[in-house]
């Protein structure tokens, strides 16, 4: 329980967190920022690739393991690179 | 490798995102910022595999080299007037992500090797304490299934939302009784998450919950369409990173808390800059219909015998003697791939000294900052770009204001028409320029059905035709005196 409340804290203080620097993101980068931040969204990588590499769980798990590590790395591969094409275009003259 | 280790490398992870996303609030630090947040990414990445816990790599490898290739293919084919549709995508993978990691959450505590689909509906002993003892075992139900509900949601909600932008569906429909058949889905998939809840030994209630939820999803963003994309949009990208934070709840995973939050934040921040740019709520958005109140406008009445039109090379004999021009483009101008067209006039008009900007309104276009994408490619400087706030104090200034594609946000009635739809809607004062020349196939409505009595005021000029073809015209024309 004294673990659960700790990442209740750490969710509420990012909520926060994201309010003071998503709010200074200006209208011009609003694009790349929402595919930006998909990427990061893609993270889930993380727990895809622990569902996907346990040993011991049935077939139906690793399959499932599979699809999640597939749609989380097409988020994080297609996220970064297109925002970092559309980033290199904003250039001043 | 010890647990500690694990959360610290996670922790910098965790900063480098951060780090990342303030990079992207300024333009000329946002492709290090992108570089930072990428590299905490493959940080997560490599300390999550080298985690005792991984030791099968098969389904890995496939996964990786699998949605790899499909993200680098989508990410470098992708043409800048189909960004919107290519982050719908992106929004229902990252949703789809999440939903496949709760399930395989909850079938690999169920543990059971079902040779066929009956075997895994076959009842088996489990209760709450197989996934944490007490409250912690609720509390990862209650992650799982709130995981379910919104990844489904996501999946489905961007794979329509993409649908609808690529023109695959035309149509606009939901379900019989609209808001209220969606409110019966949306309390099944509660019901179906409270039976989990209480009793997790049942995998049928956990397939009834994501097959509700998937409907959801789809007669959410069914009904909805056209200008009203970057709500859904900027919605979706909120509960793409709201399920990523949940499922750090399920797997007591800080990474996915932070980077989800952060995402869930940024995406609710835009859709509500989005509907404060359109004068409604989020719920007249998502279930309302627009032209639904106030009376009705005859267009005929509006247009009739007032309406001047132009050719191209009239409008470039009025650009010649102005000494401000603001460009102002809209959705239309996406359609006629026309930002480099469109660029190369402004080019055009500039060198002969005249003072060019472009008038951007936060909600022209299909998703937030679209059309400032789109100008960017064409290589347009981003300070040239200005918001609607600044831009319209300086149109009593403005000797020529070219709108390409654009119709609803520079309608006056926003500004007069009380009773109207779009009355309270902050706009683009175009109208107080001295010349107004507006680039238009028709004088057929914009997405909310309304005649612009803009188009039949003296100072506007209609240039009817494609976009690409007028602009192109106006810059040949320009150039030849």
């Amino acid at each position: 329980m004294e673990i659960l409340i700790l990442l209740l804290a750490l969710f509420v203080l990012s909520l926060f967190l994201g309010v003071e620097l998503i709010t200074k993101v200006p209208p011009t980068l609003h694009t790349p920022l929402m595919s930006g931040t998909n990427a990061v969204s893609g993270i889930t990588l993380v727990g895809a690739l622990l569902a996907a590499g346990s040993e011991t769980s049935p077939m139906l798990v690793n399959v499932l393991g599979f699809l999640a590590v597939t749609f989380a790395t097409i988020n994080v591969i297609g996220g970064y690179l297109v925002t970092n094409r559309m980033l290199s275009m904003f250039k001043r003259k | 490798m010890s647990s500690s280790i694990v959360n610290l490398v996670y922790l910098f992870a965790g900063v480098l995102f951060i780090l990342g996303i303030k990079g992207l609030t300024k333009p000329s630090t946002a492709v290090r910022g992108n570089m930072l947040s990428a590299i905490g990414m493959l940080v997560a990445v490599v300390i999550t595999l080298l985690n005792s816990e991984v030791v099968n790599f098969t389904y890995i490898i496939a996964g990786v080299l699998f949605g790899g290739a499909v993200g680098a293919f989508m990410a470098l084919r992708i043409q800048m007037t189909s960004m919107p549709q290519m982050v719908a995508l992106l929004n229902g993978f990252g949703g789809g992500a999440s939903l496949t990691i709760a399930s395989a959450e909850y079938f690999s505590v169920l543990n059971v090797e079902a040779q066929s689909f009956a075997d895994l509906l076959a009842p088996v002993a489990l209760d709450a304490n197989a996934f944490g003892l007490g409250a912690e075992g609720q509390v990862t139900l209650v992650s799982i299934g709130l995981t379910i509900l919104i990844g489904a949601v996501t999946l489905t909600g961007s794979l329509v939302a993409f649908a609808k932008l690529q023109g695959l569906i035309k149509k606009n429909f939901g379900l019989p009784g609209g808001p209220v058949g969606n409110a019966l889905l949306f309390i099944g998939a509660l019901a179906a998450l409270v039976c989990i809840v209480i009793n997790p030994s049942q995998a049928v209630t956990v397939l009834a919950l994501v097959a509700l939820a998937l409907l959801l999803g789809l007669f959410l963003v069914l009904p909805i369409g056209g200008a009203d994309m970057p709500v859904v949009i900027a919605l979706l990208n909120s509960y793409s990173g709201l399920a990523a934070a949940l499922a750090g709840f399920i797997l007591g995973n800080t990474v996915l808390i932070v980077a989800g939050s952060l995402v869930g934040t940024s995406g609710l921040i835009l859709t509500k800059i989005m509907c404060v740019a359109m004068n409604r709520s989020l719920g007249n958005v998502l279930f309302g219909k627009m032209a639904a109140t106030g009376e009705v406008v005859d267009a005929d009445e509006i247009y009739a015998g007032k309406v001047t039109s132009a050719q191209p090379d009239e409008v470039a004999m009025m650009l010649e003697v102005a000494k401000r021009v603001v460009i102002v483009p809209g959705y239309g101008m996406a359609m006629a791939q026309a930002q480099h067209a469109v660029r190369e006039l402004a080019d055009s008009i500039e060198s002969r000294g005249i003072e060019v900007e472009y008038g951007i309104h936060p909600v022209a276009g299909r998703m937030p900052g679209h059309m400032n994408v789109l100008l960017a490619e064409a290589e347009v400087p981003y300070d040239k770009l200005v918001e609607m706030d600044r831009i319209n104090p300086t149109f009593e200034e403005t000797d020529v204001v070219i709108v390409i594609g654009a119709n609803d946000v520079t309608n006056p009635m926003a500004r007069e028409a009380e009773g109207s739809p779009i009355y309270g809607m902050p706009i683009l004062n175009v109208d107080k320029a001295r010349n107004v020349v507006v680039i238009k196939r028709s004088l057929s409505p914009g997405f909310a059905g309304l005649p612009n009595p803009l188009f039949a005021m003296d100072h506007t000029l209609m240039v009817y035709g494609d976009g690409k073809k007028a602009v192109v015209e106006m810059t040949t024309a320009l150039n030849q005196n």
